[in-house]
């Protein structure tokens, strides 16, 4: 057995100190295996130590609330005895050095947590940011991600139906690869990863393990260098048709009562299911690692504790019941093996062929899990004055915009995802958030993922705030009431006090506006150290929501639906200031001056009035006004029902202030009938501004500012494939 | 001359495809298939005559296409 050395301490990630509680842990030095153990446990990726103080701080009650963060996924209570279960996770490291594997793993592994919960999974979205288009890089990592989130999720017969892109130069050196599932359960059937019942039997199933990703947890807490590149671990590769299976034999032994708890075995894989089981139940465990089902000759203890495989998982059962889970696991094909033990000692105990490999008290492993509170500055908010409105026409600015990589159609991504399959799919990408239905019902969800980096850059507070606010008004524009949101904090290195600070303000942000929209979090993860020799990312907060539409029927779509509409922006603070606008960067070259500011009661109170409008039936189409202003919302409404508009007369002298602010708080309405609209925003204090009238196959700004439907389309559509035919 | 590629995962790495064709051949009453791992031949006829040469070009092709060299590895094989 190789000795402790510092060489070997530093290595696994721990800090003198960190090693120092160790052996007062232990009242020994550990031996290799313990090492290793500790290391994961005490991982950024599994122990939080820079992020916890601060992800406590948020919301996470509410009455829908079943269960919050903790578990492997958030629950929230649909009604009738239903459940949604959904959470976000980061696969950013595995992506960028292995694209297709690291995403199709990052969509198996959100897939498992849910299932995990006793949920079948009915959707699966997406957040990618990659890095500048120019970057040699980035059509590799574009090519590959995609496919590998379409092949899983495609091949698991899980439709993916919504997401967002953004592309950056501060991504170039590490993509983010953000997925979420969405599932269904019956809310007397949710499973829990609390270990209980001395005696009872701890069970492996799925597939066998070898040594992939042996100490994914730990890379993906360290930052990059050039060398890393050279260094690559074991690429995990994902195997979706096994993961079917294991789904479908998981629901079928949950319909039983014979599983007392259930946990996926994700990052750090036996080692953190097996920890975190034993802890939350307050008991010890056994394993006997020879028989754990291996893939490979002469794996060791290390390695078995320490590996990445996937589709796996870690269920204890009630006494007696191994033969009916086993006859059903087998029919699965898949492994099924009994390799320990729930016992009294309070301790992590590893055998192999009956002798001893290590010995770990479990309460001070997961209690004694360092827990920093790091030195942050906040960010200062940009000293810069506001952008005066600039000259010229609306139309050619549109269209630049409009075909920009930030904005352009997304269609070349999503095509290749199966959206529509269980045949639940309301609505497709491309709208503001997808809506899938629950089987069986009038009831249906509404989806987005939602974050604004540039924002959060500029102002962390505000850009927290605004991702939280953006996603809740991307659930209200189909019409949902929104019920709860997970988040995934992407971030640079937390050692550094002005990454600390944007990480800081990002969730103070998000907290103020998740209490005001009642909108608690109940599941999320933390990527942290996403900077490649010294360069961070953009801070990206992103927000999962879900929604509920108790009535599928009245779903609302952004589409015109023809002719004759009145066209109305509801919402917002009259302010007009373009900076950070995608305007400001894409057309006049500008990354500075101040975030835009997110009233929340005002955000509050304009949601509450679509949500009464569509309730109504008093409009027929609604859009909210995110990037691009007004003049993209408009565009993508005329886009998606093919049917033009016409600035009202009075609006002929506005200029691009006016078309491509991005205040928030703001959606786009259209309305056969606008006089109820009106006096309804008047009732509830909120602006609204007649913009003009649907009609024709142009976008007409002016008397000489139009732009067709169809050259618009040509330059929106164009971008992407043509980039990515290279 | 032709160079002829075998592209094989690395060892360690999980072969679904061949974890598949294990399992069929068990299926189909071929016992005592232990493991079956798959992989590619790439046959390619080229210009150059000078085996180094030769090796050299077939090596960056498959570093920058054939191969992914982070998950798999390749042996080349030449014949005039």
């Amino acid at each position: 057995m190789s000795a402790i050395t510092p060489d070997l301490i530093a290595e696994h990630g721990l800090s003198p100190d960190e090693y120092q509680t160790v052996l007062d842990i232990l009242g020994r030095e550990p031996n290799i295996t313990e090492l290793g153990v500790f290391s994961v446990m005490w991982s950024e990726h599994c122990s939080y130590k820079s992020s916890r103080i601060w992800l406590k701080t948020l919301p996470t009650e509410g009455p829908q609330v079943i269960q919050g963060p903790g578990e492997n996924a958030g629950v929230v209570d649909i009604g009738d005895g239903q459940a949604v279960v959904f959470k976000i996770e980061s696969h950013n490291h595995p992506s960028f050095i292995e694209p297709y594997q690291g995403a199709a793993t990052g969509v198996g592994g959100i897939m498992r947590d849910v299932f995990t919960m006793g949920a079948r999974p009915i959707a699966n979205l997406n957040a990618l940011r990659f890095g500048d288009p120019a970057h040699p890089k980035t059509r590799h990592l574009v090519g590959g991600v995609v496919a590998g989130i379409g092949g899983y999720g495609n091949c698991m017969g899980v439709p993916t139906v919504g997401g967002e892109v953004n592309f950056h130069p501060a991504y170039n050196g590490n993509c983010l690869v953000n997925a979420m599932t969405v599932g269904l359960a019956t809310t007397d059937k949710i499973f829990y990863s609390k270990a209980s019942g001395i005696g009872n039997p701890v069970v492996y199933v799925g597939s066998k393990t070898g040594r992939d990703g042996i100490h994914g947890a730990t890379m993906a807490s360290a930052e990059f260098s050039e060398e890393a590149e050279a260094k690559r671990p074991t690429v995990q590769v994902g195997d979706p048709f096994t993961e079917k299976l294991l789904l479908e034999a998981c629901l079928e032994l949950m319909a039983t009562d014979a599983i007392v708890s259930i946990q996926d075995m994700g990052a750090a894989g036996l080692t953190s299911s097996s920890v975190e089981m034993a802890d939350k139940g307050g008991v010890g465990i056994r394993l006997h690692l020879d028989r754990v089902p291996m893939r490979e000759d002469g794996m060791t203890p290390y390695e078995l504790m320490l590996s990445e495989s996937q589709e796996r998982m870690l269920m204890v059962l009630k006494p007696g019941r191994e033969d009916e889970a086993r006859g059903i696991f087998e029919k699965w094909e898949l492994d099924f093996a009994v390799i320990g033990e729930i016992t009294d000692t309070g301790l992590l105990e590893l055998t192999w062929a009956g002798e001893p490999e290590a010995s770990i008290p479990v309460a001070p492993l997961v209690e004694a899990s360092p827990v920093y509170e790091r030195p942050w500055v906040p960010t200062e908010p940009p000293d810069a004055p506001a952008i005066a409105s600039p000259d010229g026409p609306i139309a050619p600015a549109l269209r630049r915009l409009m075909g920009s990589p930030d904005m352009a159609s997304r269609r070349w991504i999503w095509e290749q995802y199966d959206y529509y399959i269980r045949g639940e799919t309301l609505q497709v990408p491309g709208g503001d958030a997808a809506v899938v239905r629950v089987p069986d019902s009038n009831k249906a969800l509404a989806m987005s993922v939602d974050c604004t980096p540039r924002y959060c850059l500029a102002d962390p507070e505000r850009g927290g705030m605004q991702a939280v606010a953006e996603c809740w008004r991307n659930l209200v524009a189909t019409g949902a009431r929104p019920l709860a949101l997970t988040n995934n904090m992407n971030f640079g290195n937390p050692e550094k006090p002005a990454i600390m600070g944007q990480f800081v303000g990002a969730i103070q942000g998000m907290r103020a506006a998740a209490l005001a929209l009642e909108f608690p979090v109940v599941s999320g993860n933390v990527s942290l150290y996403n900077e490649t020799d010294g360069a961070a990312i953009l801070p990206t907060p992103v927000i999962g929501g879900v929604g509920l539409l108790s009535d599928s029927t009245k779903m609302m779509s952004l589409a015109f639906k023809g002719d004759g509409r009145a066209v109305i922006a509801l919402g917002g603070d009259g302010s007009t200031d373009l900076s950070e606008s995608l305007y400001a960067r894409e057309i006049l070259g500008s990354e500075s001056g101040p975030a835009p500011a997110v009233d929340l009661a005002q955000e509050r109170a304009a949601g509450e009035l679509v949500l009464a409008l569509i309730e109504g039936g008093l409009i027929d189409a609604c859009h909210d006004v995110s990037d691009g202003g007004i003049a993209a919302a408009l565009a993508e409404m005329a886009l998606a029902g093919d049917v033009g508009w016409r600035a009202d007369p009075a609006l002929q002298s506005e200029g691009a202030s006016f078309y491509f602010n991005e205040a928030q708080g703001r959606y786009l309405v259209a309305t056969a009938d606008p006089g109820p609209v009106l006096e309804r925003a008047q009732q509830a204090g909120i602006a609204a501004i007649r913009l003009g009238e649907t009609g024709g196959n142009a976008l007409h700004f002016g008397p000489n500012d139009a732009i067709s439907l169809e050259s618009l389309r040509g330059t929106h559509e164009a971008w992407l494939p043509d980039y990515m035919a290279g | 001359m032709k160079a002829t590629v075998t592209i094989t995962l690395k060892q360690g790495v999980l072969d679904p495809q061949g974890k598949a064709i294990e399992h069929a051949l068990t299926g189909l009453g071929f016992d005592g298939v232990g493991e079956a791992r798959q992989g590619k031949v790439i046959a390619l006829t080229l210009d150059e005559s000078d085996e180094a040469a030769a090796r050299a070009a077939v090596e960056a092709m498959c570093k920058q296409l054939l191969a992914n060299p982070v998950m798999e590895d390749y042996e080349i094989a030449l014949t005039p």
